[in-house]
């Protein structure tokens, strides 16, 4: 059915409106394995965006439209940072970009900002990719006078970013692998951080929910209040389609414009886990048929059936 | 009258139900030039017509059919485009039979004039014959030197800024998602409005009219109401539609496979998820999908659910098919295509499966019992009734409300508790220089009332600024 529709239409490319904001890349750095940062020029966003909110990003006009945390800003620059992790079409496309180049589409800034305060003593943790938005965060607790401790996790030490960066702008910093490869071996360590010292609120940021999470169980006990970022799917990111909902509390919210970070206590796990699978076997097809016919396989799919 | 009434209107060439059951292109073929002069010559000239007080946009609805009938194509469309902006668009969804063709004196005795249809072909015409028909070309009169932002490109934002780019203003509009047209790109169907329609009256906005487009601009979160009055714009026309979804509020509904109708048509209309993997979003649609509502969304979606080859579709629906808020086209167009109208059935529960995605809906049957305050009877379960639908797919239409990004950042702006904006009858908002109309002041009605009160805050937006 699909392909007999494909065969009959014949994409029309959108013309180009006139815009302003050109999203052009100017610094493009590979912080370790297919994890990269690029800082690209958006005045718009540069000036409003604050920690915790995120841009949504299509690459070219057949592009689905995906999230990507804000990892920091320049307001004078008019420069925005995002760090992400080369995972699937889109994510690739955007990474295979260089220097000069321009992304298509860049909305934003979306979402809440973080509940910035004087709250006494951080515990932020940042996993995998995340490491980038959190450093922002970091950045943003410590200038609101707060003492804060950091964690930055990933799988192992390879994938770990960000470490002298993170250092640098925290009172103390551990890090932790799950191969124990670098720093503690996952995060029961923490246990021992609550245990000695009271912390007054843990800021947590992963695209992996299972490691946000643990985070959660961990810090339940303690009654620290855990704010999480959550990375539910999305479509607009303006509330438009709900397709990012998630139950906080017994009550729907949209993730997109309700958070994206909310009370990780009061978070549905089992239920985002579960919306999040939605896609990924079109996911699969879809970076598979990328990666193996070829950066053109859409037009050449189409080419074929004409 | 010497000659004799003809009461039946030409047929328009539809594609067949079998054929486009399995195509996402425009199911109404519209009229041939014959057929359109043909139909246009049934109008009986009324001395007073009925027809143009039921259009939103005061269309002199008799001098362009008169001119259609004549042969004069190119007097037909000036006489249109001198009011309506988006013919191309209004003339395949309006509403008509409950506005123009609703008190059309041949209505009375047989079927009224087509207006819609011919309105339709005439806008295509012009669309495809740009040179011979004259109305693309605009002399814009002198600048004035005010700025007006519009803020969404919907049918209320495009009517407002053409109408205000003519009156010689520099009108900017800004719209959050990465294509313009509102609902008319992500809402409607390619097989009920083709997109490249859309798109040709943006164009001419923007090339012809010389209105600057913002995409990608999320008002509200960019930039603020304050914000864009202190950046030199004299006044803003809010035109953000309602579009935030409802749901049923019933267990279940956060399990997968359970859609809105913004989200499924979002992806089909506007992500083109019909053409994946070529676009890259996708769209899962199973076997059996129940879509929950029965207004235009609902058809829409059900049709699109057919399209991407469900076996069987049902809209579910608490009333029966005389309280549809649905056209009675749109209705007949689903049933040919293979819909299965459930009536009088209202789900309670969504019933997942072991991976989270719906497996039935629990759903009790109800009767009609007194009119409610809406005028329609009131739905009433009938104890006991309850039962299973084994289905795999779940579209809740319920409708939409506004979406309330702007106004919360806008704290001088007054809502309604349904959290729609207050304006008055000519879209002027609580807070100074700033109107609003469409959707975000009426909730979610017709492209066409949308136009309408684009219109009618153009012509106040103007007043203010020429004082």
């Amino acid at each position: 059915m699909l392909r007999l529709i494909c065969s009959r239409v014949r994409c029309r490319s959108w013309k180009e409106d006139r815009d302003v904001n050109m999203n052009r890349i100017v610094v493009k750095k590979e912080l370790a394995a297919k994890i990269k940062l690029i800082e690209f020029e958006n005045p718009d966003v540069a000036s409003k965006a604050k920690p915790g909110q995120f841009v949504v990003i299509q690459m070219g006009d057949k592009g689905e439209r995906f999230p990507l945390t804000i990892g920091g800003i320049d307001p004078d620059k008019g420069v925005v940072r995002v760090i992400f992790n080369e995972v699937g079409k889109s994510s690739r496309r955007l990474g295979a970009l260089g220097e000069g180049e321009e992304i298509g589409n860049v909305a934003g800034p979306l979402g809440n900002p973080t509940e910035i305060e004087r709250f006494g003593t951080v515990l932020c943790f940042g996993g995998g990719v995340m490491t980038g938005p959190m450093a922002y965060e970091v950045a943003a607790f410590k200038k609101a006078g707060n003492r804060v401790v950091t964690v930055i996790g990933a799988r192992n030490k390879e994938l770990l970013i960000l470490k002298d960066e993170m250092n640098a702008l925290s009172d103390k910093l551990y890090i932790s692998t799950d191969d124990g490869s670098e720093g503690y071996k996952g995060l029961d360590f923490l246990r021992d951080i609550f245990e000695g010292e009271k912390v007054d609120r843990v800021i947590g940021m992963s695209v992996a929910t299972a490691t946000l999470r643990t985070l959660c169980e961990l810090t339940r006990p303690y009654g620290v209040k855990t704010i999480v970022s959550l990375s539910a799917i999305m479509l607009d990111g303006t509330g438009m389609c709900g397709v990012c909902r998630v139950l906080v509390g017994g009550q729907t919210k949209f993730t997109c414009v309700d958070g994206p970070e909310f009370d990780g206590h009061l978070v549905d796990w089992d239920l985002l886990e579960s919306r999040k699978r939605i896609y990924s076997h079109e996911e699969r097809v879809s970076a598979l048929l990328d990666e193996h016919v070829g950066k053109d396989c859409a037009s050449r799919f189409q080419q074929a059936r004409k | 009258m010497s000659e004799k009434l003809k009461l039946d209107s030409i047929p328009m060439n539809k594609q067949a139900p079998e054929i486009r059951r399995r195509n996402p292109y425009e199911v109404a073929q519209g009229y041939t030039y014959e057929q359109a002069v043909e139909e246009a010559k049934r109008c009986i000239q009324c001395k007073k017509p009925a027809c143009i007080p039921g259009c939103p946009v005061d269309i002199d609805i008799p001098s362009f059919v008169k001119g259609l009938a004549e042969g004069d194509l190119p007097r037909a469309a000036k006489i249109i485009y001198g009011t309506n902006t988006l013919p191309a668009i209004c003339g395949r969804v309006c509403p008509q039979e409950t506005q123009c063709q609703e008190n059309c004196a041949l209505g009375k005795k047989g079927d009224p004039v087509s207006i819609g249809r011919l309105e339709r072909f005439v806008a295509d015409w012009a669309r495809e014959n740009p040179e011979e028909s004259g109305v693309f070309k605009v002399e814009l009169p002198k600048a004035t030197g005010k700025k007006v932002a519009i803020i969404g490109s919907g049918p209320a934002g495009l009517t407002c800024a053409s109408d205000l780019a003519k009156a010689g203003h520099k009108v900017v509009i800004y719209e959050a998602l990465h294509l313009a047209g509102g609902v008319a790109v992500y809402g409607i169907p390619e097989f009920r409005l083709p997109k490249k329609i859309v798109q040709a009256e943006i164009d001419y906005l923007v090339n012809v009219l010389g209105v600057e487009l913002k995409r990608n601009q999320v008002v509200g979160r960019s930039a603020t109401l304050d914000e864009l009055l202190a950046d030199g714009y004299h006044s803003i026309f809010l035109g953000i539609g309602a579009g935030a979804p409802m749901f049923l509020k019933i267990p279940g509904e956060n399990s997968n496979m359970v859609y809105s109708a913004n989200e499924f048509l979002v992806r089909l209309n506007l992500m083109k998820a019909y053409l994946f993997p070529v676009f890259d979003t996708p769209v899962k649609v199973g076997k059996r999908v129940a879509v929950v509502g029965a207004g235009n969304v609902a058809m829409d979606a059900a049709r699109w659910a057919v399209r991407m080859g469900a076996d069987e579709v049902y809209i579910v629906y608490r009333r029966t098919e005389a309280e549809m808020p649905a056209r009675t086209e749109e209705r007949e167009n689903a049933k040919e295509e293979g819909v299965i109208f459930k009536l009088l059935t209202l789900p309670v529960r969504v019933i997942p499966n072991a991976h989270g995605s719906v497996e039935a809906i629990e759903c009790v049957q109800m009767e009609l019992g007194e009119p409610d305050e809406s005028g329609r009877r009131r739905p009433i379960a009938k104890p006991g009734s309850e039962f299973c639908m084994e289905i795999d797919t779940l579209v809740s239409a319920l409708g939409t409300q506004p979406n309330p990004l702007v106004p919360r950042q806008t704290p001088d702006l007054k809502t309604t508790n349904r959290g729609t904006v207050i304006a008055d009858e000519k879209g002027k908002t609580t807070k100074e220089r700033v109107w609003a109309g469409g959707d975000i002041v009426t909730g979610a009605a017709t492209v066409i009332s949308a136009m309408g009160a684009g219109r009618c805050a153009a012509r106040d937006i103007d007043e203010y600024l020429g004082r």
